[in-house]
């Protein structure tokens, strides 16, 4: 095992495991609003270290730069799709739950 | 052997996003799960093409996510206005 | 030179996606280009907003500190979530947006989103709805340095 390979695994697995906590944070997390946050912790960090971790392991070849695109997509469209869920809840009357001294 | 691990922990945020598109408890819940779902499965499909070496499952990934950004799209469209609307109308009448 | 930038930008993805080299296959790479930005003009949405070239310095300033404030976050929601007694304070506040046109808005309203532990709910003209995980998330926003930091790399050509 090469230290590219090794780095490139380090990433992919850590990526792997903040997919698995962002999804045990979208189980435990109380209401709609709070579990959105957990689901970016997937879309962010997840998303972004196992794809750092796979253009290492490819090099620079086409499939690297195809990774990039995928790349670019969630990170261009997971918030887009995050931010109208968030509206279209809020329109909706779905009361988020917040803390005790939140309210202004 | 590299891409194992990975492969099993995708899988297992799968099932746990699934769980959470199954409990609920809204129609918004579960239309977050299954964004994330699509994420995910995203990842899966890009760590798959070099698990097993197979050229194209990069291509699958890209379409896949395009169809997931339309798909949630029209999911939160249905559910905020009731159906798919029509060509013009205008969206503040419904909301 | 917008639209040349256009076409330049979608004969390069084309290459990308096929990965073929032959002379047929690049002329209708090049030609499907060229036809798609025909088709845009037509329809008019070769504008600023639809193709922000005058973005990409962005890219270079912005997005390694984006990237940086995104790990930082995401690491604080990762403990909370893995934190047996779940410490969140969840509230809305709302941010003020010094943003000129709506291209800067919508990156400002998209990177607040892609932090993880705050999420833009309403994206108003000035000012910004958002919902927090916790109180220090929401503290670090109102401190302003995210919003200064899109709108100083706006107009740069």
């Amino acid at each position: 095992m090469t230290i590219v390979e090794l780095a490139a695994a380090v990433l992919m697995g850590l990526g792997g495991l903040f997919c698995v906590v962002g999804a045990v944070g979208m189980l435990r997390m109380p209401d709609f609003y709070t579990r959105m946050h957990a689901a970016s912790v997937i879309e962010t960090l997840g998303a972004g270290l196992v794809i750092a971790g796979l253009i290492l392991l490819g090099g620079l070849t086409l499939e690297s730069a195809k990774l990039a695109i995928l790349a670019l997509l969630i990170f261009f469209a997971s918030p887009t799709a995050t931010h109208a869920l968030a509206r279209a809840a809020l329109v909706r009357g779905l009361e988020p739950v917040l803390d005790e001294d939140a309210r202004e | 052997m590299i891409y194992a691990p990975v492969v099993a922990a995708l899988i297992a945020t799968l099932a746990l996003l699934l769980a959470r598109a199954f409990l609920g408890p809204n129609v918004f819940d579960r239309a977050l799960a299954a964004n994330a779902v699509g994420t995910v499965a995203m990842l899966l499909l890009a760590v798959i093409e070099f698990y097993t070496g197979r050229p194209g499952f990069t291509d699958l990934a890209l379409v896949y996510g395009l169809l997931n950004i339309l798909g949630t799209v029209a999911v939160l469209k249905f559910f905020r206005v009731g159906d798919l609307g029509e060509p013009g109308e205008k969206e503040e009448e419904a909301a | 030179m917008r639209k040349l930038s256009a076409a330049v930008t979608l004969f390069l993805f084309w290459i990308v996606l096929s990965g073929y080299f032959t002379p047929f296959l690049l002329a209708a790479g090049a030609v499907s280009a060229v036809a798609v930005v025909a088709f845009a003009r037509r329809l008019e949405v070769v504008d600023p907003e639809g193709h922000p070239v005058h973005f990409a310095g962005m890219a270079l300033r912005y997005w390694p500190w984006l990237a940086k404030e995104i790990v930082k976050s995401a690491w604080e929601v990762t403990l909370i979530i893995l934190h047996p007694r779940l410490p969140i304070s969840p509230r809305l506040v709302r941010v003020r947006s010094t943003q000129a046109t709506a291209v800067g808005r919508v990156v400002f309203a998209n990177s607040i989103t892609l932090t993880p532990g705050t999420v833009t709910v309403e994206a108003g003209r000035g000012e910004f709805l958002v919902h927090a995980l916790t109180r220090e998330g929401a503290a670090s926003l109102a401190g302003g340095e995210m919003d200064a930091r899109v709108t100083r790399n706006e107009n740069v050509s």
